[in-house]
This record gives structure tokens, C-alpha cells and sequence, in this order.
């Protein structure tokens, strides 16, 4: 039954990206879409780290940012490609995630809220003071993405690939979970000690779900760099942090699709809420604060959940 | 040759002596009993067998190595598992998933292997799930094979922790009250469990209050009040002993 629903899960999120550009208003709506999709694909690793591992982290707008400068830097600065510049982007913020990982990892809840927080910050703090290398507040210009003479043009493009990416990314993120690793992670979520007493080495898993998470920011940072074509520090703010955890939380924590589904919503609400104008980010927030009043399991679960009371009823 | 050889141990929690130079040694392939009244330091006793806590002074040898500076996973390694007193559930996961975390180290738990679902993960994931399926039915648990932790009773928790714990294919089994909340039928399953289980040649500690489960199934007896060794012997031995008559028994009696 988990093997269908998975191949099932995982052909329907395709086929609504092939068909969803049909319902697409304008142009213009490409852009947005695939700032959902990078958006999505950053909160299935953050996800993994948040609903499975139980685990926080209020800093990972940090290594979006610094995957954004690395690949920008080493393109624009340092002449080198855009694919290899990503890889050695990603596998810097792995290194760093890994670093910082090991100390703060071992704190809990409020604790380690706050320590994330605080990397956060120094990040953004540390892009906007360094003008010699990132342009400080100003930004920096990042040229399109191109890999072995290719050069994806357009939102159209950068649409598919980011449609192609997500599904890599749903796919990587089920065979995780469903599989001895993911387990384990879940079990670091439900019992510290019951999963240490049975082999489990729960700080290394926490390290390696934090340097995950942190690798999927860096690589979508990276992306996001060469498709907007202009980056500045605040991609790196706190507040783009927060966004990230209310996108996993009111998705649905625990829950890949659930991701997908708060990724999309919220990047699109404040498209859809530009008509209240000057109340936009009110509604924004009383959205927010309703839905974890009435669906505190966030939004997929809870519509799963009464799906399957309906389904229960009527038999 | 003894599995378990506690040296002079000791346990402080600011100025409370919770367990209190104390030593002894377990002999492989019994089952051996600690009792005590509450508070006497027996979950204390685990906790630093298993490294969850560090001990004061003292030492523990499993299997003639020094446990110091080892962590719970790798004494996991080694050959030891435990339940808790106060369960310690996955309860955001299937029942059967919180039986195979427990067969966690038979895994292979490479990552990149896990990421890619490579067909020998899933077929080795497979035969797990059927493995610990069966110990679900060996501890009494086959109806909550499809179940979710979360939903289960008290009763059934206790020995999904036995199960977990026999997942991880122990020498030395550490059982924290495993009867404790329990009516008496299911005390009486839960006795049938251990005894099949030491049948199989792992070694049990037992933590225990019901005296006639005690009594009955075990091998070995130390007794203990306020982290210090009361008495120690056969069943026999230590009831007949006075000092535990009057700070354990009799209380009860
Ligand atoms: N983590 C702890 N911190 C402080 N005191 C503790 C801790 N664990 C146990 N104690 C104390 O140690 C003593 C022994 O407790 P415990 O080992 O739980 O006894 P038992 O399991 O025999 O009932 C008690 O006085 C208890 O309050
Ligand atoms: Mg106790």
C-alpha cells in the first residue's frame, strides 16, 4: 500500500506540473512558479531536518544565501562554471553545516532555535559587510546558468528544470524516510534515548539531517542565483528563514507533499493577496495564525485525515 | 567468565547518593534480579550500565572492556539492550518501524545506498520487516503488527519495548518494571516472555515490584536500598534474608 501511494504521490505531483502551465494567467506566472518550486524543494530538505528528525532550525535562509554568493562569486569573480561553482558551493555549506552541526546539535527546542537563529544572522550580517567580495547591501549581478554551452533562458525553462528538480527532490526525500536512515531519523524524533540504547547514534544522524537540509538550501540558492541574475544579502535574511519553517509547518510537518503543498501556497498568497494591499501582510498572518488554530497538524495532513473519516463514514 | 562485572560504583545527583559503592557480577545465561524499594536506585543502575548516565566512581566491565567513555549505541554495538520504566516510544512511527530501529546495527545504514532506495536496501528492509514481525508475535503483539504506537495500550507499549530491544539481538538484556501497570494475566504473559527469551541464551537483568514473578523465574537476586547492596543470592537465600525482609518484604507484605 506505501508503494503505490508513493509511485501514485509521485506521478500525480508530475502530472500537475506538466499541466498546471495550461492554467498559468501570463508569462509572468512562470516566474512565480518557479520560485515556489525552488521554494518547495528547500523545504523538503529543511522537512527532514523540522518533521522528521525533530529537529529546528531558524537559519536556513543562511545557506540558500550563502549557496546564492558562492556560485555567484565563484562565476563572476573567480571564472569558473556554473555547475561546478554549485557543487563546490554545496559541499562548502555541507562542510560549514557539519561544523557548526556538531556543537549546537546538541542542544534542544528553544535552545537550538536560537543558535540557528543565530547563524542565520551572522551570515546575513557577514554577506552585507563583505562588499570586497559579495557587493555588501548593494548585491551582485550573477550571469545565467549554462553547462556545457547550454544556457537556460527564460522562466519557461527555468520552470521545467525546477519542475524536474522537485520531483528528484520528492523522490530522494521518500527513499530516505521509507528506508534504515530515515528510520533511524524518525526515531531520534520520538525517543532520543529509546533509538541510542538500540544502536542509534542520534547525534550523527542530527549532523547528517542538518547537513542535508543545508545542502538542498545551498543547491537551490545557487539556482535561484542564476535565474534572477541579481542577488542581494536580504535572500539571506531572517526573515526569509522564518518563511521557510512556516512554509514546512503549515504544509504539514512530517510530510513531504505537505512541504510541497506550504511551499506553493505560501510563495502564491502574496501574489494573490497584492489585491488587499495595504492589508496584505494581515491576512498573510491571520491566514497563517488560522490554519495552526484549526489544522495544527498543517494543511495536507489534515485534509488526508478527514479524506479518510469521509471515506471510513460512507462505507 | 561473568557477561556484566559492576566494580565499587557509585552515583551522585547533587549531595543524593543514588546508588552507592556498590559491585556485583552477572554470570551469562541467567536471569538475574535487582529489587528495592522505589527510589532504591534501580533505574539509576541501568542508566549507568548503559551509559546513559556517567558514573560518580566506580566501573562497569560488559564482557571484560571497561564501558568509560562509551556511548549507549555502542554499547548497543557491543551487545546490550534495554526497556525503560517509563517507555520510551517512538510514538510518531507504526509499531513494527519502532520493532526495526531496534534492528537498526543488522542493517546497512549507508546513506547514499538509503537515498537511492538500491534494491538490496529494499529487499533487506523487507526480510526486517518480516523479522520483526515475528518478535511482535513472540512477545504477544501479533494484532498490532499493522498498528500505530500512538494508538496501542500500556500493556502492549511495555512489550513493544521487549520486542525493540530483542530487535537489536542483545547477549544482555536490561528490563526496567516490565510487569509494572500490568494486570496480573498480562503479568503472567510477560513472565512467559522472559522466561522464552532467556531460553534462547540472552542474559536478562530484571527490575521487578511483582515478588512473585521475581521469585519464580529468576536465577540470581540482588537486592538493594538506597543504592547499597542489601543482600544477593538465590531466591531462596534472599528472602530468607532479614535486612531485606524488613526494608523490602515486609513493607509489602
Ligand atoms: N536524573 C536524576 N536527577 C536527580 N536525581 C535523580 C535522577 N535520577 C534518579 N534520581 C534520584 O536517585 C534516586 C534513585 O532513583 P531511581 O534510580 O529512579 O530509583 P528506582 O528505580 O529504584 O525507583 C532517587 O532519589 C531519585 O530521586
Ligand atoms: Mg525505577
Amino acid at each position: 500500500m506505501w508503494k503505490t501511494a508513493r509511485i501514485g504521490g509521485l506521478g500525480a505531483l508530475a502530472l500537475i506540473l506538466v499541466l498546471a502551465p495550461l492554467g498559468f494567467p501570463n508569462a509572468y506566472f512562470y516566474d512565480i512558479a518557479v520560485k515556489a518550486l525552488f521554494n518547495a524543494v528547500v523545504c523538503i530538505g529543511l522537512n527532514l531536518l523540522i518533521g522528521y528528525g525533530g529537529q529546528i532550525s531558524l537559519g536556513h535562509a543562511g545557506f540558500f544565501a550563502l549557496g546564492a554568493y558562492g556560485s555567484a562569486i565563484l562565476t563572476v569573480t573567480y571564472k569558473l562554471p556554473a555547475l561546478p561553482a554549485m557543487l563546490l558551493s554545496a559541499l562548502g555549506v555541507g562542510v560549514l553545516a557539519y561544523l557548526i552541526g556538531r556543537p549546537i546539535l546538541r542542544l534542544k527546542g528553544h535552545y537550538l532555535a536560537m543558535a540557528t537563529l543565530g547563524i542565520g544572522i551572522i551570515i546575513h550580517i557577514v554577506l552585507k559587510t563583505e562588499s570586497g567580495l559579495t557587493g555588501g547591501p548593494d548585491g551582485m549581478g550573477v550571469d545565467p546558468f549554462s553547462v556545457m554551452g547550454f544556457t537556460m533562458m527564460g522562466d519557461r525553462m527555468w520552470y521545467w528544470a525546477a519542475a524536474a528538480l522537485l520531483v528528484l527532490a520528492v523522490w530522494l526525500s521518500l527513499n530516505l524516510i521509507d528506508s534504515p536512515v530515515g528510520r533511524a531519523l524518525r526515531a531520534v524524533h520520538g525517543s532520543e534515548v529509546g533509538a541510542e540504547v538500540v544502536g542509534v547514534d542520534t547525534s550523527s544522524y542530527k549532523v547528517m539531517v542538518f547537513v542535508v537540509s543545508a545542502v538542498f538550501a545551498s543547491l537551490i540558492g545557487s539556482l535561484f542565483a542564476h535565474k534572477d541574475g541579481f542577488i542581494t544579502p536580504d535572500i539571506g535574511s531572517f526573515f526569509r528563514s522564518v518563511e521557510f519553517v512556516v512554509m514546512v509547518v503549515l504544509g504539514g510537518m512530517a510530510s513531504t507533499f505537505g512541504s510541497v503543498v506550504g511551499a506553493i501556497i505560501l510563495t502564491l498568497l502574496p501574489q494573490v493577496l497584492t489585491v488587499v494591499e495595504d492589508y496584505e501582510a494581515m491576512v498573510f498572518g491571520g491566514i497563517m495564525m488560522g490554519t495552526m488554530i484549526f489544522l495544527p497538524k498543517g494543511l495536507l495532513p489534515s485534509l488526508v485525515a478527514g479524506l479518510r473519516k469521509r471515506g471510513g463514514a460512507a462505507q | 567468565m561473568s557477561l556484566l562485572k559492576v566494580d565499587g560504583l557509585s552515583k551522585e545527583f547533587g549531595g543524593v547518593h543514588a546508588i552507592e559503592d556498590l559491585s556485583f557480577v552477572i554470570n551469562p545465561g541467567t536471569i538475574h534480579s535487582i529489587i528495592g524499594p522505589n527510589g532504591a536506585g534501580k533505574t539509576t543502575l541501568f542508566n549507568l550500565i548503559t551509559a546513559v548516565y556517567t558514573p560518580s566512581c566506580g566501573k562497569i566491565l560488559f564482557d571484560d572492556k571497561d564501558i568509560a567513555g562509551k556511548k549507549p549505541y555502542e554499547l548497543a554495538a557491543m551487545g546490550m539492550s534495554r526497556t525503560f520504566q517509563n517507555l520510551q516510544i517512538f510514538f510518531n512511527m507504526p509499531a513494527i518501524e519502532n520493532v526495526m530501529v531496534g534492528h537498526h546495527l543488522h542493517l546497512n545504514r549507508r546513506f547514499l545506498p538509503s537515498l537511492l532506495r538500491l534494491p538490496a536496501v529494499v529487499r533487506r528492509d523487507r526480510e526486517c520487516r518480516d523479522y520483526c514481525a515475528s518478535l511482535m508475535e513472540f512477545v504477544g503483539l501479533s494484532r498490532y503488527v499493522g498498528a500505530d504506537a500512538a494508538s496501542m495500550p500500556y500493556g502492549a507499549l511495555k512489550r513493544l519495548e521487549i520486542a525493540r530491544a530483542l530487535a537489536a539481538k542483545p547477549r544482555l538484556l536490561l528490563l526496567d518494571e516490565p510487569a509494572a501497570g500490568l494486570n496480573a494475566t498480562e503479568s503472567r504473559e510477560i513472565d512467559e516472555v522472559i522466561k522464552k527469551v532467556a531460553r534462547t541464551g540472552v542474559t536478562v537483568v530484571l527490575v521487578e515490584h511483582d515478588m512473585k514473578m521475581v521469585m519464580g523465574i529468576s536465577d540470581a537476586i540482588l537486592a538493594i536500598d538506597y543504592g547499597r547492596k542489601l543482600a544477593e543470592g538465590t531466591p531462596a537465600e534472599v528472602r530468607a534474608n532479614p535486612a531485606v525482609v524488613s526494608a523490602y518484604l515486609g513493607a509489602h507484605a
